[in-house]
């Protein structure tokens, strides 16, 4: 037979070491900027919500100006949304950056993500002081249905998409595994009826899921940047139409339009430029299948505080878990020295297009161990102490998740989505989250150190990124 | 000369507006004023299944094909045509017309193009033999019928369309829609006694699993990698 092109040996492609790390500049986060996330911006094209974002960015630190830019990242996820293909070059050319170096970033919903990521490696390889990374959506320009079409079309087309391609659909498949796995065959596991026990296992499910919209969507309350921030109770959650079963409509993120900008620098440039720089500690990135039906069946890539009998009995990931949200977080864990997250990590602004998928990742990221999430839930640690929830949460404030209000209540226009989450993770850490939201509500008690997570179609590719108080 | 477009301070009434002029004016509460045209965008691609060809004229003689690794021996249900633990090609191999369910939905909303479908149910199939899944539609059956675990059974299209729809599953045993309603089921479900777990072996996690030297060569190594 005539020698085959292989692909690369999956060995070969496992995460390893961060091998740069050692030799990786620092990278700091000097000022970022976000629009209002809304249903439709009409009056503003994309380059326009950039442009203020970006506005807002150099507002607030005095020193920088253009000249000191050396280059741009800009991230978009869909040409169909704007049919306007090379927009991310109209971006920096409306922010008048020719002739500098510039590159469009895609990576499905973790664009965002990624875009943080590929201006950070500007920066920490030297090819740059300063960065500037752009992301947008405008995803008003077409109807609801249809742009659930072009985000099902990062599905693969020959087998997933011409089902039903639906992403709430492929959540709602995911998770009702996960329910199987960590509710039906541990919580319910006395129930004999394996209908009536799955049964029973999804409806606790969904009512957690529940809470984690209600969660968020409080947090929102105060932020004036999110798009759907409202006092819901658990049963108007549940009593939403139901999309995607068990997936109803308040569980799920929105379509969205906005922008959001981030600035990140060498130290040098930092201390030229603010009293409180944000320190990018560490960057992680995990991928696994397009296709969901092909995720293996193996053991759980372990975290520095887990042990592996932990997960005696677990097939991992299978539909049930994001193994990209691990091998993300244990890389990036592993660049920034963190040993264990729950105690070394202050908050976590995470990828909650679903809030199922919010569950998941606790998980994933190590904040409880796998087929602990519920329970995470219900004790209460993703609270804020400081806003008042209709339950009773003996742990609240233990690991805010979300405090922003994540994607399901700030909206996900998912170019800007991961670059939203970092500055809302900055201004925590900088203690400016009263001036920015003219509201204090959301602001932690001098948080430390922070982790953003931004998460691509079904899991298939996820970052995590570290962010630290860089200052005193 | 044409009149200038209508102006409207909601966005609804902007598209709306669309549908009948083709034009209309937003006016946001800033007093800022937009000019919104609709802007159509079709396209007919020429999609090529390419080295997938097989599959799809299989299913159209009513044929299930995955693919097996000519190295390492692991199972695709959704054919690969090389390998992704082991990297080296794949041959066909046809699959059992019978599976269970590993995981389920109803879609009572859909993308555009589906939108007229709904509801309906998607589906991970196992099948014994093989260690990944098949996506497909569960038709003749409700939400309340579905469990994990529960056994199906391939569906054929008499008028293939060379999609992945040409095939299907419904409820194992499920007799033709013509004749009387199936019994209830309950019976049989409350006399499923064993502990709940994958049905098929090959799917719970390798290590505490039989399966030999072919299982070393599949999901495990791509995980122990790490």
């Amino acid at each position: 037979m005539a020698p085959e092109n292989t692909p690369p040996n999956s060995r070969a492609a496992a995460p390893t070491a961060p091998r740069s790390a050692s030799r990786a500049r620092r990278v700091y986060m000097v000022t970022g900027g976000v629009t209002k996330f809304a249903k439709a911006h009409p009056a503003m094209d994309f380059r326009l919500m950039v442009k203020r974002a970006y506005n807002q960015a150099l507002t607030e630190v005095p020193n920088l100006t253009r000249e000191m830019i050396d280059g741009t990242r800009v991230s978009y996820f869909s040409d169909h949304f704007s049919r306007q293909l090379k927009a991310a070059s109209m971006v920096h050319d409306y922010l008048g950056m020719n002739p500098k170096g510039s590159v469009r970033i895609e990576w499905g919903g973790a664009t965002g993500g990624e875009c943080f990521q590929a201006a950070y490696e500007a920066v920490a390889s030297g090819r740059m002081d300063v960065c500037l990374a752009a992301g947008y959506e405008t995803m008003s320009r077409v109807a609801t249905w249809k742009g659930n079409e072009f985000i099902a079309l990062a599905s693969d087309t020959n087998y997933d998409f011409p089902l039903g391609g639906f992403y709430t659909g492929y959540y709602a498949l995911m998770v009702q595994r996960h329910i199987y796995e960590y509710l039906r065959r541990r919580k319910f596991a006395h129930i004999s009826d394996e209908r009536e026990a799955q049964r029973l296992a999804t409806e606790e499910g969904s009512r957690v899921m529940s809470w984690v919209s209600v969660k968020n969507h409080l947090n929102a309350l105060h932020n004036p940047y999110a798009q759907y921030p409202k006092r819901l109770s658990v049963e108007d959650v549940l009593n939403s139409d139901m999309i995607s079963y068990p997936i109803t409509r308040e569980q799920i993120c929105t379509m969205s339009d906005g922008a959001a900008v981030v600035v990140l620098c060498s130290e040098e440039r930092a201390r030229e430029l603010t009293d409180k720089p944000i320190l990018v500690k560490g960057v992680g990135c995990g991928t696994d299948t397009m296709r969901l039906a092909d995720r293996p069946f193996g053991s759980v890539p372990l975290l520095p505080h887990e042990k592996a009998g932990d997960y005696a009995d677990l097939a991992y990931p299978g539909v049930h878990s994001f193994r990209a949200g691990r091998a993300a977080g244990r890389e990036a864990y592993r660049h920034a020295g963190i040993e264990n997250p729950t105690r070394e990590l202050d908050f976590v602004e995470l990828h909650d297009a679903y809030a199922s998928s919010e569950i998941q990742t606790y998980e994933d990221l190590g904040l409880c161990r796998y087929g602990e999430g519920y329970d995470y839930v219900l004790r209460g640690d993703p609270f804020l102490k400081q806003v008042d929830y209709p339950f009773d949460l003996p742990r609240a404030g233990a690991m805010p998740v979300n405090p922003s209000g994540g994607l399901i209540a700030c909206g996900h226009p998912v170019g800007a989505t991961g670059l939203m989450q970092a500055v809302f993770a900055f201004w925590q850490l900088q203690g400016t989250i009263a001036e920015h939201f003219g509201d204090a509500t959301l602001q932690l008690d001098h948080p430390k150190r922070g982790a953003i997570h931004s998460h691509a179609g079904t899991g298939s590719a996820v970052t995590v990124s570290i962010l630290e108080r860089g200052f005193p | 000369m044409r009149a200038p477009p209508k102006t409207f301070e909601e966005f609804r009434q902007v598209q709306a507006e669309l549908e009948r002029s083709g034009a209309a004016i937003f006016r946001d509460k800033d007093g800022f004023e937009a000019l919104v045209i609709k802007s159509p965008y079709s396209i007919q691609y020429i999609h090529s299944y390419a080295e997938d060809t097989p599959f799809f004229l299989g299913l159209a003689e009513g044929k299930l094909q995955g693919s097996k690794c000519s190295g390492c021996g692991f199972v695709y249900a959704t054919p690969r045509s090389h390998c992704m633990v082991c990297g080296e090609p794949t041959r066909w191999t046809e699959l059992p017309r019978t599976g269970t369910v590993h995981s389920w939905t109803t879609c009572r909303f859909g993308s555009e193009a589906f939108l007229k479908e709904t509801p309906y149910n998607l589906c991970l199939v196992e099948f014994e033999g093989a260690q990944s899944l098949l996506l497909a539609r569960l038709k003749e059956c409700t939400e309340s019928e579905i469990y994990i675990g529960m056994p199906v059974e391939a569906r054929f299209d008499p008028n293939p369309k060379y999609s992945i729809t040409d095939v299907w599953f419904v409820p194992a045993g499920k007799r033709p829609p013509t004749s009387s309603p199936a019994p209830p089921r309950r019976s049989r479900s409350a006399s499923r006694r064993a502990p709940p777990t994958p049905r098929n072996p090959r799917l719970r996690k390798p290590a505490r699993a039989a399966g030999g030297t072919r299982r070393k060569g599949g999901a495990r190594r791509a995980d122990r990698s790490r």
